[in-house]
C-alpha cells in the first residue's frame, strides 16, 4: 500500500483538532525540505498530533547547530530531524581528492559526533537521523567493498558509523530510511526530472511515506502506541475453518497456503516477545478453537502466548469490550486482525478507536501489508516487556479469586502483597521512562520523559526525589508498577511532578502505601507539605478525584497534604 | 477529451481554490497560489491523471497553461 502526497493531504484536510497531542519539530536537511515539512504537518493531523515545525534553510545543518543565535535555538524543539540525502553527500564526495575520500567516513562521523555533542550541550531534545540511502554509483561496480575510495563502500561504512552513534547517544535515534526505500522501490522514491528541475531529492509521494513513518515513531514518544493485537482465527491465523475442516484440514505450515499464516504467526510471536499482548477473538466453540493451539505441531503460537482467549458466538464488538475490560488498556492501543470485511466493519462502527487494518484478500500479502503500516513503533524497550503476557494471565487468576472471597479486606490480605518503594535504580530507568510514556489513565499530569531526562532528574538529588514502586503477590511479580518524581518547590513544599501507575494494580491500596512513604520522605527532608496537581486529559478521568480521596485539601487549584497531623493511610501491603 | 477542463480541475484540487478558472493564456503570475512548490504538485497530479511522464525539458519550457495542454495532447497522441 503506497501512500501518496495528494491522498495524505486530503486525509488531513478538515480534521478537527480534538485532544491533539502537541510537538515541536525542527527539520535540518542537506536538501530542500519544504515538502517534507508539509507532509509532516499532514501526517500529524492524520494521527492527532499538532506539530509546530521549524524548517531550517536549505543545507544549513552545521550552521544551525554551531551558531548559538540560529533559529534552531530560538525554537526549543522536542525533536530535531536531521535528514541527509545520499545524493547530496555523493556530489560532495566526488569533489574530494583520493586521500580525502579514503578518510571520508571517519571524518564525517567525527563531524557528526561533534555536532551532536554541541547540540546536546545547548538544548534538551530528541535527535532523529535517517540512515543513508544505499546508492551504488556503479563506479567500482561489485568491486566496491575492496576500495575505500568508492562512494558505495563509504555509504555502508557511514551507516555502520551511524548505528554506533545511535548506541552511544541515548537521545539519538536512527530513522530507517532504507527500510522504507526497500518497501517503495527505488523507482518510486525519486523523480529524476523533478530532481533536475527543482532539486527535489525524493519524489513528492515518497515525502508522504517518510512523514507517515516518522510521525508514527514520534507518536510513540508522545504515548500513541499499540499495546495489543487481537486476532481472529479461521482464515486469519490458519487457512480454512477449524470447525469444518478439522485439525488435519486447516492450512498451516506445509499444507496448502499454510506458509502465509505461519509467517504471520511468527511475526506476531516476535511482537509478543517484544511485549505486545496477543488476544484471540473468534466466532467458534472454545474447545474447538483451542485445539490447534494445543495439538497442531505446526502452530507457532501456543496457548501460553495468548493473554486472553475469547471464542464464542457473541458479537465481536462485545468480545473486544470484554478483552478491554480484562487488559485495562485503551481501545486506541488495540489492533484487530480479521479476514472478514463484515467483522472488520462492525468493529470500526462500534469501536472506532480500535485500529482495524484492511487486510488484503490474498493471505500471502497479509504480513507485507501489516508491516507497511508502522503499527508497532515504540520509543522504549525493557527486558520486563517479555513477561507482560504472563502478567495478564496471572491477572485472570486473581479475578477468579476475587469471586470466591466476599469482602475486600479479606481479599487484599489473601493476596499477600509485598511492596518495595525506593529511589530510581539505574537498571530500572528504561522501564521508568516507558511508564511515563505509556501510562494514560493513571497519570496525574501526563508529562512524558525520555530515559535521558529521567537519568538527569535521578542525579539531581538536591531538587528531585524519585520513587519507583514494585509490587508482588502470591500469584506473581508485577515488577515496577508505579513511578513518582517529587520536586522541591520551596523549603516547605514538595511537589508531585509525576505520579503514574499501571492500571493493573488499581484498588490494591498501593496509593495509600505510597502516600505514607512520601509523607515520611517529606518529613525527613524538612518539608511541611506535599503538593499535588491534576491536569485533565481525554484519558485520565480515572484519577480526577485521586488527591481528595487520599486526604489532600484543595488550595488554588492544587492539592495540599500537610506533614503535621498526617494519619497513616490504611493498606494491606507488607 | 477536453484537456483544459481536466487541467482546470487539477488546478482547483491542488491549489485548493474552488473558484479558479484558467485559460490557455493563464501563467503562474496570474494565479496567486501557483508558486514553485505547488507547480511540482501540479505536474505530479497531471502526470498521474493523464498517465504520462514529462521530461525535464518539457516541464521547464512551458510559458503558460496552453503550452502545458499542448504538451499533454502531444504525449497522448504519441
Amino acid at each position: 500500500m503506497l501512500i501518496d502526497f495528494q491522498t495524505l493531504k486530503s486525509q488531513a484536510k478538515g480534521i478537527q483538532k480534538n485532544n491533539f497531542k502537541k510537538a515541536k519539530i525542527a527539520i535540518l536537511g542537506n536538501y530542500t525540505t519544504q515538502f517534507l515539512a508539509k507532509s509532516i504537518e499532514y501526517s500529524g493531523l492524520k494521527h492527532s498530533v499538532e506539530f509546530e515545525i521549524y524548517n531550517a534553510e536549505y543545507d544549513q545543518i552545521e550552521s544551525e547547530i554551531y551558531d548559538l543565535n540560529s533559529g534552531l535555538y530560538n525554537f526549543n524543539a522536542d525533536f530535531v530531524f536531521i535528514t541527509i540525502s545520499s545524493l547530496k553527500l555523493q556530489s560532495k564526495f566526488y569533489a574530494l581528492s583520493a586521500e580525502q575520500k579514503a578518510t571520508f567516513c571517519r571524518d564525517y562521523i567525527t563531524d557528526l559526533t561533534n555536532l551532536i555533542n554541541v547540540l546536546n550541550s545547548r538544548i534538551k531534545t530528541k535527535i532523529i537521523i535517517n540512515n543513508l540511502e544505499i546508492l551504488n554509483d556503479e563506479v567500482f561496480g561489485n568491486f566496491y567493498a575492496k576500495v575505500d575510495q568508492s562512494f558505495t563502500s563509504n555509504v555502508y561504512d557511514l551507516n555502520a558509523g551511524l548505528l554506533q552513534l545511535a548506541r552511544t547517544f541515548d537521545n539519538l535515534y536512527l530513522f530507517d530510511l532504507n527500510g522504507l526505500i526497500q518497501y517503495y522501490g527505488t523507482r518510486h522514491i525519486r523523480d529524476w526530472s523533478q530532481y533536475v528541475n527543482a532539486d527535489l531529492h525524493y519524489s513528492l509521494d515518497f515525502h508522504a511515506a517518510i512523514s507517515e513513518k516518522l510521525v508514527a515513531f514520534i507518536g510513540a514518544f508522545l504515548g500513541a502506541i499499540k499495546k495489543c493485537v487481537i486476532v481472529d482465527l479461521d482464515n486469519t491465523m490458519w487457512g480454512g475453518i477449524i470447525g469444518d475442516d478439522g485439525l488435519q484440514g486447516i492450512q498451516i505450515g506445509s499444507l496448502g497456503i499454510g506458509k502465509s499464516y505461519t509467517e504471520l504467526q511468527k511475526w506476531i510471536k516476535q511482537l509478543k516477545e517484544r511485549g505486545i499482548i496477543v488476544a484471540v477473538c473468534s466466532k467458534n466453540t472454545e474447545s474447538v478453537a483451542k485445539e490447534p493451539f494445543e495439538k497442531h505441531p505446526e502452530m507457532v503460537l501456543k496457548l501460553d502466548d495468548i493473554a486472553v482467549f475469547i471464542a464464542n458466538w457473541e458479537n465481536k464488538a462485545d468480545n473486544i469490550r470484554a478483552i478491554q475490560q480484562i487488559l485495562n488498556i485503551g481501545f486506541d492501543s488495540m489492533v484487530f486482525l480479521d479476514d472478514n470485511p463484515a467483522e472488520r466493519s462492525i468493529i470500526r462502527q462500534n469501536l472506532p478507536a480500535v485500529c482495524v487494518p484492511e487486510l488484503p484478500e490474498d493471505p500471502a500479502l497479509y504480513l507485507d501489508y501489516l508491516k507497511s503500516l508502522h503499527l508497532f513503533e515504540t520509543a522504549s524497550f525493557s527486558a520486563g516487556d517479555k513477561d507482560r503476557t504472563k502478567q495478564y494471565q496471572e491477572e485472570a487468576q486473581r479475578q477468579q479469586l476475587q469471586f470466591t472471597v466476599t469482602n475486600i479486606e479479606d481479599y487484599l490480605k489473601s493476596l499477600q502483597m509485598e511492596i518495595v518503594i525506593e529511589p530510581f535504580n539505574p537498571i530500572d530507568i528504561p522501564r521508568i521512562a516507558q511508564l511515563t510514556q505509556r501510562s494514560n489513565q493513571f497519570n496525574l499530569r501526563t508529562v512524558r520523559y525520555s530515559e535521558v531526562e529521567i537519568r538527569d532528574m535521578a542525579a539531581d538529588s538536591s531538587n528531585y526525589f524519585t520513587c519507583s514502586v514494585k509490587l508482588k503477590d502470591k500469584f506473581g511479580d508485577y515488577g515496577l508498577i508505579s513511578v513518582l518524581i517529587l520536586k522541591r518547590l520551596s523549603d516547605e513544599s514538595l511537589f508531585i511532578d509525576t505520579w503514574v501507575m499501571s492500571c493493573r494494580v488499581l484498588k490494591r491500596g498501593v496509593e495509600n502505601a505510597v502516600v505514607n512513604y512520601c509523607i515520611a520522605l517529606a518529613k525527613n527532608n524538612g518539608f511541611r507539605r506535599l503538593v499535588g496537581e491534576y491536569i485533565a486529559t481525554a484519558k485520565n478521568d480515572l484519577v480526577r478525584e485521586h488527591y481528595p480521596s487520599l486526604g489532600f485539601a484543595e488550595k488554588d487549584g492544587l492539592w495540599h497534604l500537610d506533614v503535621q497531623n498526617f494519619k497513616p493511610l490504611i493498606h494491606y501491603i507488607n | 477529451m477536453d484537456i483544459l477542463k481536466d487541467v482546470n480541475t487539477i488546478f482547483i484540487d491542488v491549489l485548493e481554490n474552488d473558484d479558479l478558472v484558467i485559460t490557455r493564456e493563464t501563467t503562474s503570475a496570474d494565479v496567486e497560489e501557483w508558486d514553485s512548490l505547488n507547480h511540482i504538485q501540479l505536474v505530479v497530479s497531471i502526470e498521474k491523471h493523464f498517465k504520462l511522464k514529462f521530461s525535464a525539458n518539457e516541464i521547464r519550457n512551458w510559458k503558460n497553461v496552453g503550452e502545458m495542454c499542448d504538451a499533454i495532447a502531444l504525449k497522448l497522441s504519441a
